[in-house]
């Protein structure tokens, strides 16, 4: 509104009590000439003009918006006698922000994680290439899924008809020397087409393209954002220059933009690969896919293309002389796009509704709790509004007014709520649940703060609407007539309560149950044998050594092993060895079929084992056992003897125990040399302790390369493992750099973490899950019992004059008691009834997110109720002995 | 609008419409105004002060109706209100359609006598 109109307005209020003053007095002047005493006629005057104040306002109206001032007047009010009820207002205030902000923290993270789309310009047509292969038996225990290989991404980048762009990308670690220590950088291998497809223009140089790609020509690398400001100070003379990555020099040809990840990755450095374009195999399954679809092309049609280029793919490359590049065909590849942005949502959707669904329960629970709140208070409030609605208030007026309370409160406590919500993000981003995907994206934007306004007037309306729907009736006389006064409270007025404590004792029940689940489910887990040992004392460090620094593989072994030594020899270390991969750090080494001597496969296409190599010593470090046979020597891995160890499932399904397998012999095509199975280990959870381990082949670190004659294979990358008192601290950790630096200097550390961290990081889903429940429903018990409290005291100080009654005629206190907690436990189990059928066929949507246990597990499902009725005598029981205590003088004379 | 139960409240309008005529005559004050309406209908009519004040109000803010500061007989300050050209307009359209409607009750009135 517009000064003007306002200064206008003002002026008429003026003229308007100007003529009305006017207007009285000429009518009293006109009634002392009548011969009426001065005084006498100005009173008379005043009576006959009637109320002024009233007059005033109506004709104010005229210029108003009626409803919205006197909403204004009713919120002034409302205001006043929130400040009058300091405590009923905090409570209020504190229950609401806390519901609330919980709410919308979760919201928040969902609709960041869920439902905003990916950074990405146009992000509906990004797909993630995945296949699936059937056929491949065993596959399916190893991480992902079949990934593409080089040959399939120049197939399909070059025969597709339903894609903008395309590419292949495999994330890896970088040495970077030169510019400071040497360090180990996050780096990316990336395709010509990956940058295109996410089409995020770089924020200095160029992208990587099919130019970066030549074996033979320019090596090149792009930076992110933040590595170019930790590096190179944000300088754009940084363009052109070279650093030395792997120990190639390469030129700096562009800067990513800040935020810039790929797909669901961080990195330092885009490294481009250097594909053969003529002569890659069909094999080496390691790339992940994205592409870009033509505007307007479906997923469908997207996925029958890549279909039709799969035969295209077998007759186009080879796996070398002799070898049948139509055997793939065993496996059934099929192609199974799916939107990018599922891809890296993954799993976590499911625990994210979960998780929203409690939190909001617990928010309903809150709100019963407050209506409860507002119902008392509005009985106390009973006369002031008889009173009212005696002068002609209107029932609406009324509601109106109790609404708007409500709605006000409501509205207060979504403030604190979003102080609330955005620490509650700011600790979960700085704690970060490490699987969450889109951590960084997480914030509160106006799609959230548009939410906690929804919940705040919804909640406002929701705990409102019982006292407003109550009070605002029209059977209110009885107040006048002295009822309330002489009788006990009516079951009509005590029965809005119990429906709410009922309601609310069946969502704790619920949210109980669930917390309870996810805590056994957890335990389930612990109680896994994950098939290593004493995690808090295991040190792990990642090293790479790159072709470039060490050509020889041989080589690369003797510095392997001499790091072994000098890290065993640091004090405290009692053990120390090293594999390709540790368990659960995420990565599949390598996979490939076995054929056993003498056991015809019955289809002569034998599954994928998982392939992992071993140093010597490192089951025992790691405190995997041995069942049978012996580890590998120093020997066995510089003479690259034919031998290796099996995990105890494959030993056992292939010769019934691990004991038979010892000394039998396999290979994995008909042109290398026998294996021999020298040893037996436990299975390993390799994937996670909700995962299944899978059957695995260990070989010694060094080996002799099966697929190309008289070369070697020794991983390059490998993780070595620590077993020390020491490990996690900041001085172990120098020490073993001074250890590794003894050795090269150029070598930097990488993934420097414990094997607890490992481990805890494959359960954070299930933990995060698990304190959230926990917290939800912890909250759900107290804002329960509270509840159960509420009601039953105040039943408790309305019937103070039946009790009286009742001990005047001899009622025993211990009757007494058990009446009032009596009827607090018919509430509880009828709650407890609604709350189980509830949660059986509710569970069934935590199913997936449950490891060792059923939904309906019976402990539970016993336990929880137990609890809460438990919980719920001992809040009646409180005010039940306050009412054994009265003393039935004072009772009658009371009031 | 009826004070005691011998009067009839007034159909919607017919306040605005003889607040009209009467300021048509000349600016008056509220007072005046009342005492009008009250001598013109020979006491037949008594405009009630709870509905005069909110109908000078709408009419004001219906532009029909101007007020400026004024004294009254006896001196004192008051506000004089007068019609504008609109509440003219608006004057003579309500009369017709007034006519219209009473000389229609009137027929009907005269049909029904026996």
């Amino acid at each position: 509104m517009s000064m003007l109109a306002l200064f206008s307005r003002r002026r008429r209020y003026d003229d308007l009590s100007v003529s009305i003053q006017e207007h009285i007095a000429e009518r009293a002047d006109e009634l002392e000439a009548e011969g009426m005493p001065r005084a006498q006629a100005e009173q008379t005057a005043r009576r006959e003009f009637g109320n002024v104040g009233l007059v005033e306002q109506r004709s104010r109206e005229a210029w108003q918006w009626p409803a919205l001032e006197s909403i204004l007047a009713d919120l002034k009010f409302i205001g006043r006698r929130l400040r009058r009820s300091p405590g009923f207002t905090v409570t209020v205030l504190l229950t609401l922000a806390i519901g609330i902000g919980a709410n919308t923290a979760v919201f928040s993270v969902l609709n960041s994680v869920l439902l905003k789309p990916l950074p990405y310009p146009e992000p509906d047509r990004l797909v993630s290439l995945t296949l699936e292969a059937p056929g491949a038996e065993g596959l399916s225990d190893f991480i992902n899924g079949l990934r593409l290989s080089a040959s399939m991404y120049f197939t399909f980048a070059r025969h597709n008809r339903t894609f903008e762009s395309l590419g292949v990308w495999m994330p890896s670690t970088a040495n970077v020397t030169g510019l400071a220590q040497p360090e180990e950088v996050h780096s990316e291998m990336v395709t010509d087409g990956v940058l295109q497809t996410l089409s995020v223009p770089p924020l200095l140089g160029r992208w990587l393209t099919a130019v970066d790609q030549d074996p033979k020509g320019i090596k090149s690398v792009v930076l992110s954002y933040g590595y170019w400001q930790r590096r190179f100070g944000g300088d754009s003379s940084a363009i052109g220059r070279s650093i030395m990555i792997d120990s190639d020099a390469r030129e700096i040809v562009g800067v990513m933009p800040r935020g810039f990840r790929l797909v669901d990755q961080d990195f330092d450095v885009l490294l481009p690969v250097a594909f053969d374009p003529q002569n890659e195999p069909l094999a080496g399954f390691g790339y992940q896919g994205i592409a870009r679809l033509k505007p307007g092309i479906p997923i469908t049609q997207a996925d029958a293309d890549i279909a039709r280029l799969i035969p295209l793919w077998m007759d186009s490359w080879t796996n070398g002389p002799g070898t049948n590049p139509h055997w793939y065909e065993i496996w059934r590849i099929t192609p199974a796009l799916r939107p990018l942005k599922q891809a890296v949502i993954g799993d976590v959707s499911q625990v994210l509704w979960v998780v929203m669904a409690t939190i909001g329960l617990v928010l309903l629970i809150a709100c019963t709790n407050v209506a409860n709140l507002l119902l008392v208070r509005a009985e106390s409030r009973q006369q002031d509004l008889a009173v009212r609605s005696a002068l002609g208030a209107g029932r609406g007026r009324i509601a109106r007014e109790l609404l708007l309370e409500s709605v006000t409160l409501g509205l207060l406590g979504g403030v604190v709520a979003v102080v609330i919500a955005s620490e509650g993000l700011r600790l979960l981003v700085a704690v970060g649940p490490a699987n969450l995907p889109r951590l960084h994206e997480i914030s509160l934007d106006v799609r959230s703060l548009g939410f906690t306004f929804f919940l705040a007037v919804f909640s406002g309306l929701l705990f409102g609407a019982i006292p407003a729907f109550k009070y605002a009736g029209g059977h209110m006389r009885s107040i006048f007539s002295g009822a309330a006064r002489t009788s006990s409270a009516t079951r009509e007025r005590q029965r809005s309560r119990k429906i709410l404590v009922i309601a609310q004792v069946a969502m704790a029940l619920v949210l109980l149950i669930s917390a309870l689940l996810m805590i056994r489910t957890f335990l389930q887990l612990r109680n896994v044998d994950p098939g290593f040992s004493g995690a808090p004392n295991l040190q792990t460090l990642r090293i790479s050594i790159p072709d470039s620094l060490v050509p020889d593989d041989r080589q690369v072994m003797q510095i392997q092993s001499s790091i072994l030594a000098e890290l065993a020899a640091l004090p405290g270390v009692s053990s120390a060895g090293f594999a390709e991969a540790l368990p659960m750090e995420g990565i599949d080494p390598n996979w490939d079929e076995i054929r056993f001597e003498g056991k015809p496969d019955n289809n002569d296409h034998p599954p994928l084992r998982l392939f992992n190599f071993v140093s010597p010593g490192y089951f025992h470090v790691m405190g995997t056992r041995f069942v049978a046979g012996r580890d590998f020597t120093w020997d066995d891995n510089f003479d690259m003897r034919p031998v290796a160890i099996l995990s105890e499932n494959l030993a056992r399904e292939t010769f019934g125990s691990p004991a038979a397998a010892i000394g039998k012999r396999f290979r994995q095509f008909s042109s290398m040399p026998w294996q021999v199975v020298i040893g037996v280990v436990q299975d390993v959870r390799h994937n996670g302790v909700a995962e299944p381990p899978p059957f695995t082949v260990y070989w010694a670190a060094m080996s002799a390369n099966p697929y190309k004659a008289n070369t070697i294979h020794a991983p390059r990358s490998v993780t070595f493992a620590l077993r020390s008192g020491r490990a996690g601290t900041q001085a172990f950790f120098n020490e073993v750099q001074q250890a590794v630096w003894h050795v090269n200097s150029s070598l930097p550390l990488a993934s420097v973490q414990t094997m607890q961290e490992i481990y805890s990081k494959s359960l954070a889903r299930t933990s995060f899950t698990l304190v959230m429940l926990a917290i939800a429903g912890s909250m759900a018990l107290l804002l329960g019992i509270i509840g159960i409290y509420g009601v039953i005291s105040y039943a408790v100080s309305q019937r103070t004059r039946e009790i009286g009654i009742r001990l005047a005629l001899g009622a025993q206190k211990s009757e007494l008691k058990w009446m009032f907690v009596r009827s607090a436990l018919v509430l509880t189990a009828i709650g407890v009834v609604v709350g189980l059928c509830a949660a059986a066929s509710l569970m069934q949507l935590m199913k997936s997110l449950l490891f060792g246990i059923s939904p309906l597990d019976p402990f539970t499902y016993i336990a929880i109720p137990v609890v809460l009725v438990a919980a719920a005598a001992v809040a009646s029981y409180l005010p039940a002995r306050r009412a054994a205590s009265i003393n039935p003088v004072e009772a009658l004379r009371a009031d | 609008m009826a004070k005691n139960s011998e009067r009839r409240d007034l159909f919607p309008g017919a306040l605005e419409l003889m607040i009209l005529q009467s300021l048509r005559l000349r600016p008056m004050h509220g007072y005046a105004l009342v005492k009008h309406i009250k001598q013109v209908s020979d006491n037949l009519l008594e405009v009630e002060e709870g509905s005069l004040y909110p109908a000078l109000q709408r009419m004001l803010r219906e532009g029909w109706l101007d007020s400026e500061a004024g004294t009254s007989a006896k001196g004192r300050p008051t506000r004089i209100y007068r019609v504008t050209a609109a509440g003219l307009r608006h004057l003579e359209q309500e009369v017709s359609s007034f006519e219209k409607m009473f000389a229609g009750i009137t027929r009907v009135l005269a049909v029904a006598q026996p």
